[in-house]
């Protein structure tokens, strides 16, 4: 509950101060939002497998968007970083749906 | 309910899970969610914002050979449309050029064959006949000897032959030099367009000549468009129209004018066999 709540209240801050992206992290911020979107599906999953925890909710959040950056980062020094942003995003994407998958197995029984 | 139970259990789950704690690990994670949904909110402004700024130089490079290939397309696709409708401009050119001449072409025509008014530089041939003595013959070597001396437009007006027969107008006065501009034929008879298959038959009581079908009685008055000076010197010459008119006690008068009217219209019967053919072109 605290967590959705500071979801909406992130949202708001981010309308309301309508920050401009460091030019430094603008290739990175995508994948990093994607990177983190897998984390907070995964938690959820978690929640619902009666695994969760929170320790490794934090890590796998951090480490997800660390992780990402960090790919992006080198594919961007070795000239193919929109190829592995994209190779990211499909991954990251994949693991959204099963994880989607899951919950709504767990919610619906379906 | 065995069913129930585990749909349940996964809600109850979420909501204990959602429950108010302040652990340390929850504030965390609050933290961390804020921090997603900011980010999300910053990335999805600066995506829909400025494009490019964000795009990577390869993505640049691509998108530019995008652009300047489809920009071919289009200047290829621009030079097309520009070549047809030159094209097409061009052919509205060509008809509208086809269609005035043959316009023109059929304005001639139609004066040629008689079913159109003209008027151009000319003469009046008056020819007063009071005992009757011009024949066919004599009209007939007058309209030929107009052709040769160039007349396009010929009309011949008569007297109606009842009129004729009786009081027999005033030859003379007609016959003065009435500097009238134009002749004003039809005023006192039948007049007749002369064409090419126009024909000159005496009448049996020798009180006219029938020109296609017309009775026409004496004074004739013809009047011909064409060269003033070579149809006037045509009719004058020795032994020609005038002095033959002069040798059966008839009178013939030229007048020339800048302009006279052909007023008068051959009726055209639609050919009921004859068909146009289509054009045969001369390199045959």
């Amino acid at each position: 509950m605290i967590a959705a709540i500071a979801l909406a209240v992130g949202v708001v801050l981010g309308v309301i101060l309508h920050p401009t992206v460091p030019v430094g992290l603008q290739p990175y911020l995508p994948i990093a939002v994607v990177a983190a979107l897998d984390a907070v599906f995964g938690a959820i999953r978690a929640i619902l497998d009666g695994i969760f925890d929170d320790k490794v909710f934090v890590v796998s959040f951090i480490a997800n968007v660390l992780v990402a950056a960090l790919i992006v980062f080198l594919g961007d020094q070795l000239g193919v970083g929109s190829q592995l942003s994209t190779a990211v995003v499909v991954v990251l994407g994949i693991r959204i749906f099963s994880n989607a998958a899951a919950i709504r197995r767990h919610l619906f029984r379906a | 309910m065995t069913q129930e139970q585990p749909r349940k259990s996964g809600l109850r789950l979420l909501i204990d899970a959602g429950r108010p704690r302040a652990t340390r690990a929850q504030v965390i994670g609050a933290v961390l969610c804020g921090l997603l949904g900011f980010a999300l909110v910053t990335q999805v402004h600066s995506a829909t914002g400025l494009g490019f700024t964000t795009a990577r130089q390869s993505d640049l490079v691509d998108i530019l050979d995008s652009l300047s290939s489809r920009s071919d397309q289009l200047r290829a696709q621009i030079a097309a449309e520009q070549t047809s409708l030159a094209k097409l401009t061009g052919g509205t050119d060509q008809t509208q050029a086809a269609l005035e001449e043959a316009q023109q072409r059929a304005a001639t025509l139609e004066i040629l064959a008689g079913t159109a008014a003209a008027t151009g530089p000319g003469i009046d041939l008056q020819i007063t006949d009071p005992q009757h003595q011009v024949a066919a013959d004599d009209l007939l070597e007058a309209l030929e000897e107009l052709r040769d001396a160039g007349a396009e437009a010929i009309q011949i007006t008569g007297s109606a032959a009842a009129a004729a027969a009786g009081a027999t107008p005033a030859a003379g006065s007609v016959a003065s030099a009435d500097a009238t501009p134009t002749a004003a034929p039809g005023a006192s008879g039948h007049v007749v367009r002369l064409v090419a298959s126009s024909y000159f038959v005496d009448a049996p009581d020798r009180s006219g000549i029938v020109i296609d079908g017309v009775l026409l009685a004496p004074p004739y008055d013809i009047v011909a468009i064409g060269d003033p000076h070579t149809m006037s010197t045509a009719m004058g010459i020795p032994g020609g129209v005038l002095d033959t008119l002069t040798a059966k006690g008839a009178r013939g008068t030229v007048i020339t004018h800048d302009a006279v009217q052909v007023t008068a219209l051959h009726q055209v019967a639609t050919p009921q066999y004859a068909r146009p053919a289509p054009a045969v072109s001369s390199a045959g």
